[in-house]
């Protein structure tokens, strides 16, 4: 490549030779680093709770037994996992635009809500799969309109997409209690106001062989189809063109404002659909329960995934395995609910910290350009 | 229902009559088992003065047994994860009493894990249980309407401007019981005391708890008690703004030196220490327990400085009257609306199912349900 004073033969040539550990050296750059920033997070805590007076060994030693260490931490690792993977796909999307979505907790609300809202006039004579799928539409939808108002409104109106959208999640919580403790209030259970029950005959089922219901696959499945869209067709591309330079995207005539709000109708979709299968597969009706924080820890997987939908799948576990192993950690060592907080908030930091050094550190850089 | 409405009426009086267990044939497990180990999720801190602080105290208790191992869970979301983190102390802890102290736990997470784990016996802390759920599981439930009353007599004796204020968080059923019993208990020893509530809207809402502590006091009120999550804010602006107030859920006596009356108080460690001891020795737990002062499950915070000696006094004297089975709901009542609730010489026994199922104030509070 740089071996501009070669005949062109011979450049061509040594290109393709170096081709391929150039290739392996640029794509370690990826793992590498992240690895780094988990092992410095990792000392980093591990001061911490030596300055607690706890074993840092201990810790991770339990870490391991409850997220990962038995059959059962695994499967409590994955159910952990599964919403999560949806809410990341929600902060993903928009940020190939270069827009930072962290209401993706209100998406997931309003949409099962909205699941659990329309199953209401339905529940004594539609079918299960009937009435699961205008359930999961209904929820795609009220998630989708609702982020991507927030997509409309960056666009149209110029309102900051960031606190559009957390501010808009309040909303959304409201709107669904608005309903829940009146109109639509199951009144067979009169001290935790909640949706009519669509019934447990209705309720996704798990995965044969585990606890692990079927959302997590669906997110898997999801999480490939968002990679394709976004690295292998037109719309992808035009969408991290305006992510790079939005005003070499408009000057190339690229609809830019369709863009963010498709985008951000897709994210919201995604988180709708989280939002879908607790409804579904959990709780079976919708209450306060649905505001349980998944969406923003959603923004921490996608923010550690370095917002690639292929690797939101092991992040999601990783830290859904973290979540899993924090009960354990509480009784064995009795530590703080909190102490995973502190891990799950020094990862960030540190994922974040280490995006600098990317193209920066010359071992990872062709001879030419280091 | 209606079966369910008798045999916990029964039970409740064999109970009381120390004959709660039923039979001691069929429990192979816990009689042979060397140690008992009492698993307990909490849906908030354990230190939070208030729902959960009371439950801790009681697993603190409950620690002293000898033989019993005791793991705790803070912040528990009501959502998969309480099934996941109880799933995980019996897997890994070896947890063969579950003690589930949140609400929301019950419907679907509880019912699930007992019918899945059949050789663990779990509780739940409200009066949920029904014939139709898994033998394994059950409720036990202090019915702190009756401490409130006390609270009342106390309260209606310590007011100059008969302007009682109630902090709520929701309208629900034992919260309207709890503030037409604080009504009850203030009218018997002052019949021109009125009580104000404002409700928040969320079990846990600081802010709000402030901003309506504080509109009460403007108001005029001069006494403040509340029924939320943790009462901590509510008692601290009373006592910051010079006034006296009544605690609920746990003693909240060491926050207000100078205003604290007495306090509304569960006493878990009677029920835990109850089954405990009723597991050690091989007999069935009862699948539905609950109670008042008669069978010590609540009990009134000690008095602190802003309690008057005839406060003192009139609180104790109720006191004894309730736990010999004096009524505390005496006609003639009207709903706040004027509608008859009990015509003069009619009376609800302190049990009575339909008190659970309250959805009406009564004349002599003032503050809208919706």
């Amino acid at each position: 490549m740089a071996d501009t004073t070669e005949t062109p033969g011979f450049a061509v040539e040594t290109s393709m030779a170096s081709d391929l550990p150039e290739r392996f050296r640029r794509s370690a750059e990826f793992v590498v680093i992240p690895l780094l920033a988990l092992i410095v997070s990792g000392i980093l805590f591990s001061v911490f709770l030596a300055l607690l007076g706890k074993s840092p060994v201990g810790f991770f030693a339990l870490v391991w037994k409850g997220g990962f260490g038995t059959s059962f931490s695994w499967q409590n690792t994955l159910v952990r996992a599964a919403p999560l993977v949806f809410t990341a796909l929600c902060v993903a999307i928009p940020a190939r635009l270069g827009l930072v979505i962290i209401g993706g907790e209100g998406a997931l609300v309003l949409g099962g809500f909205a699941a659990a809202a329309i199953a209401i006039p339905m529940i004594d004579w539609a079918p299960t799969f009937l009435l699961l799928g205008v359930m999961a539409i209904a929820g795609m939808l009220a998630g989708g309109i609702w982020i991507g108002c927030v997509g409309a409104l960056r666009h149209y109106r110029g309102v900051n997409e960031t606190i559009a959208s957390l501010l808009m999640f309040y909303i959304a919580v409201s709107i669904l209690n608005f309903f829940v403790e009146g109109a639509l209030r199951d009144p067979s259970d009169p001290n935790k106001p909640s949706t009519r029950p669509i019934g447990s005959d209705n309720m996704i089922g798990v995965i044969p062989g585990t606890d692990v219901h079927w959302g997590l696959l669906v997110g898997v499945l999801l999480c490939g189809l968002l990679y394709l869209l976004m690295n292998r067709t037109t719309f992808g591309f035009a969408a991290q063109v305006a992510g790079g330079n939005l005003r070499a995207a408009q000057s190339q005539g690229l609809p830019v404002g369709k863009l963010m709000v498709v985008s951000c109708a897709i994210a919201g979709a995604c988180a709708g659909l989280a939002g879908f299968f607790e409804v579904a597969a959990i709780h079976g009706k919708a209450n306060a329960s649905l505001v349980a924080g998944y969406g923003f820890t959603g923004i921490l997987v996608s923010f550690l995934a370095r917002h690639n939908p292929l690797v939101i799948i092991p992040v999601a576990i990783f830290l859904g395995g973290i979540a899993a192993s924090g009960g354990l950690v509480q009784r064995r060592m009795d530590l703080p609910d909190a102490t995973v907080l502190v891990l799950q908030g020094l990862l960030f930091v540190v994922i974040l910290v280490s995006e600098t050094f990317y193209g920066r550190l010359s071992i990872f850089q062709s001879k030419g350009e280091a | 229902m209606s079966k369910f409405k008798l045999s916990r009426r029964t039970i409740l009086k064999s109970s009381a009559a120390g004959l709660a267990a039923l039979s001691s044939a069929g429990l192979p497990r816990f009689a042979q088992a060397a140690g008992l180990t009492v698993g307990i999720v909490y849906v908030g801190p354990r230190d939070d003065f208030g729902w959960n602080q009371a439950h801790a105290v009681a697993a603190a208790a409950l620690k002293d047994v000898p033989g019993v191992t005791v793991v705790e869970e803070e912040n528990v979301p009501e959502t998969i994860a309480v099934e996941k983190s109880m799933e995980s102390m019996i897997n890994l802890d070896g947890a063969n009493l579950i003690f589930a102290t949140s609400f929301g736990y019950y419907k679907p997470f509880v019912l699930d894990l007992a019918a899945k784990y059949p050789d663990v016996q779990f509780r739940h802390a409200a009066p949920l249980w029904t014939e139709a759920d898994p033998k394994n599981a059950g409720s036990y439930f202090g019915y702190l309407d009756q401490a409130h009353y006390i609270d009342g007599i106390a309260a209606g004796l310590s007011t100059t401007t008969n302007k009682l204020g109630f902090v709520a968080a929701k309208p629900i059923g034992t919260v309207l019981r709890n503030i037409n019993s604080f009504l009850l208990g203030a009218r018997k020893v002052n019949p021109d005391a009125t009580v104000q509530v404002i409700f928040t809207g969320e079990w846990s809402m600081p802010v709000r708890e402030a901003e309506a502590a504080n509109a009460l006091v403007d108001a005029g009120c001069d006494v403040l008690t509340c029924h939320v999550d943790g009462p901590k804010v509510v008692i601290e602006t009373a006592e910051s703004r010079g006034i006296k107030c009544c605690g609920h859920n746990a003693s909240q006596a060491p926050l207000a030196p100078n205003g604290f009356i007495t306090g509304a108080e569960y006493k878990w460690e009677t029920i835990y220490k109850m089954f405990a001891t009723d597991l050690a020795e091989g007999e069935a737990l009862p699948n539905f327990t609950g109670g008042g002062f008669d069978v010590d499950f609540v009990r009134s915070t000690p008095y602190g400085a802003g309690a008057t000696e005839a406060a003192i006094a009139a609180a104790d004297a109720a006191r004894e009257e309730v736990k010999a089975g004096q009524p505390i709901f005496v006609g003639p009542i009207n709903k706040q609306d004027g509608t008859p609730l009990l015509a003069a010489g009619e009376s609800l026994d302190n049990y009575e199912p339909a008190l659970d199922q309250t959805d009406y104030l009564i004349e002599g509070v003032s503050g809208s349900i919706t």
